[in-house]
């Protein structure tokens, strides 16, 4: 079998269930496929081929012995902001460009109990801060649909790599949209749990309040076969949430009897492209076909608020969490100075990009003396009314469907010189994160060949619903079946 | 809000964080733009709210003090810039 990089996670289970194929055959599939694609796409940052021939050999042998789970021998690919134990993790900085991790993630662990492969890491913008992995100290990811594109951030790296099958599933991470954007730009499916459901042990952090794990798919099924492995309390995060984990696999429904449905009118912004409304009006339309109860009159009239409370508080998280980048415990290190205060200077002057040096600064200065009351505490009571919108707005409706971002995927180099452009990218996913929802973005359809996404939003640790509805529209369109042109 | 080169500077300076010239100019007008940006939040009537610095209810977590080993110590040091022996070395803080 010549295509079996392009197997989502059920079809290369069952093969391997099966004996029809070995982990070893489907992990050199999509090393084959890294090879072929990776100098066009730039989607990975670390390509561990030893240590995955390694664990696929494991796989194979536990296979043998007749236990298989589902994502057992499968190869995934794992955005670089995810600690992983003997493999570099450098959250695509020069500040960690040669750091390796003395120990693995919570969600590493739980993959690697599962048996999965690790093929590598991906690319990403510096510290997950951006909207286009242009970013990156390294290299930008091209979107795989038109390589003048990007491919979204800061998962850009894992969503360009699962768009192109150079691996079966990938993990990202979401603070302000950065599973979801990147996901609607490449055509694939990425979710964003509720805050608190996946482990955020061994995540470098971003922002701490809103940061989230969460998987990156071919379709639907697949993103709750990722979930049901990821998802759970962990006693190593003390933000991690105590409850069971439901088999999401059971929520892959494709009716939606009766459920009832918001479609905000404040997220189909000014300045929206014509076309993703048109997407997006059409794919409600399905929904309503399928038999949910669709209001297009619901209103969140806090919504414009949400960009400003955000590039508050998460800058202001991120300050407090790059300080630790000093160049004395591990990390880029200047040390050409006259004293330590300037080589901690220089270090960061040297080690950080633009972006990162911006949101320290507007960090920095919202949590200074004189402008604390001002714009720290004045955003986090805004967020108070913005979590209170959304349950409100849950006690009327199961779930609500807004596009996932207001353009197609913009040029490279096209908004990285103006942050606030840049920024109102995130604007129809930020306000998830600064409630802490979950939300599923899959795709909807394109526009000239470049992808548009949905978003489905759910209330807290109700995944469930969102995959539900995820699923029966995925079963009813087949945008998920289309292959970049690579 | 508009910031000044010498606001800019002691912001670089409270985050320990070193600039060029040209960056400074940069920072300055990027960041005045996007602070003008955050005024939107003087509409909204806060008076009263309590302040949410979590999405979830959050409650103490305690674990048993038990003593367990720790990371290797080679494996701590092998990602440290400069060291001596088992110990990380750095600038004198006070000189």
């Amino acid at each position: 079998m010549s295509d079996l990089h392009q197997l989502t996670i059920s079809q290369a289970h069952q093969l391997l269930k099966d004996r029809n194929i070995s982990s070893v055959e489907l992990t050199k599939a999509n090393l084959a496929r890294l090879a072929k694609v990776e100098d066009k796409v730039h989607a990975c940052v670390t390509i561990s081929e030893d240590t995955a021939l390694k664990q696929a050999k494991e796989a194979d042998k536990t296979i043998s012995s007749g236990k298989i789970e589902p994502l057992t021998g499968i190869p995934a690919l794992i955005k670089d902001v995810m600690c992983t134990k003997g493999i570099k993790t450098t959250c695509s900085s020069k500040v960690l460009e040669s750091f390796v991790p003395p120990y693995d993630a919570t969600v590493i662990d739980k993959l690697k109990a599962s048996k999965t492969v690790i093929l590598g890491k991906t690319n990403m913008d510096e510290f997950a801060m951006g909207s286009s992995t242009e970013n990156s100290a390294f290299f930008p990811t091209r979107n795989p649909w038109n390589l003048d594109r990007v491919p979204g951030g800061s998962s850009g790296g894992s969503a360009a790599a699962v768009a192109t099958d150079e691996a079966i599933y990938a993990l990202g991470s979401d603070t302000g949209g950065s599973i979801r954007q990147p996901a609607g730009f490449c055509s694939v499916v990425g979710l964003k749990p509720t805050y608190g459901r996946v482990s955020r042990f061994g995540l470098v952090a971003f922002a701490n309040s809103l940061d989230q794990i969460g998987p990156i798919t071919k379709n639907v099924a697949d993103c709750a076969l990722v979930l049901n492995v990821i998802a759970g309390h962990d006693p190593k995060d003390s933000t991690s949430a105590p409850y069971p984990v439901p088999d999401y696999t059971k929520a892959l429904i494709p009716k939606l009897n009766n459920l009832r449905l918001g479609i905000p009118k404040e997220y189909f912004v000014e300045g929206m492209q014509k076309e993703v409304r048109a997407s997006i009006e059409t794919a409600i339309n399905k929904l309503e076909e399928l038999g949910a109860n669709v209001d297009r009159d619901a209103s969140l009239s806090l919504t414009k608020y949400a960009l400003a409370v955000y590039y508050i508080l998460a800058p202001s998280e991120a300050s407090a969490n790059l300080a630790r980048y000093d160049g004395v415990k591990y990390g880029f290190s200047y040390q050409d100075t006259n004293n330590m205060w300037e080589a901690m200077e220089k270090t960061k002057q040297f080690g950080f990009g633009d972006e990162v040096k911006r949101r320290i600064m507007l960090g920095t200065y919202a949590l200074s003396a004189g402008y604390y009351d001002a714009y720290y505490l004045k955003a986090q009571k805004v967020r108070t009314l913005i979590r209170r919108e959304f349950d409100q707005a849950f006690e009327k409706y199961d779930a609500l469907v807004t596009p996932t971002s207001p353009t197609v995927p913009f040029k490279l180099g096209e908004k990285v010189d103006d942050p606030i452009q840049m920024y109102l990218s995130d604007v129809c996913t930020l306000p998830i994160n600064i409630a802490g929802l979950p939300a599923i973005s899959v795709p909807a359809g394109f526009a000239d060949g470049l992808p548009i996404g949905m978003q489905i939003i759910g209330k807290p640790f109700d995944e469930e619903t969102i995959l539900h509805i995820a699923f029966a529209y995925e079963q009813s369109t087949d945008w998920h079946k289309r292959k970049p042109p690579i | 809000m508009k910031l000044s080169r010498e606001e800019v500077k002691h912001i670089a300076l409270l985050a320990r964080l070193g600039l060029s010239e040209a960056e400074i100019e940069k920072f300055r007008i990027q960041l005045s733009d996007i602070l003008e940006n955050f005024e939107i939040l003087k509409q909204i009537d806060t008076t009263d709210l309590p302040p949410t610095a979590q999405s979830i209810a959050l409650q103490n977590v305690f674990r048993p003090d038990e003593p367990k080993a720790s990371y290797p110590v080679k494996e701590i040091l092998d990602n440290a810039p400069q060291r001596d022996g088992n110990c990380f070395k750095t600038r004198a803080v006070l000189e």
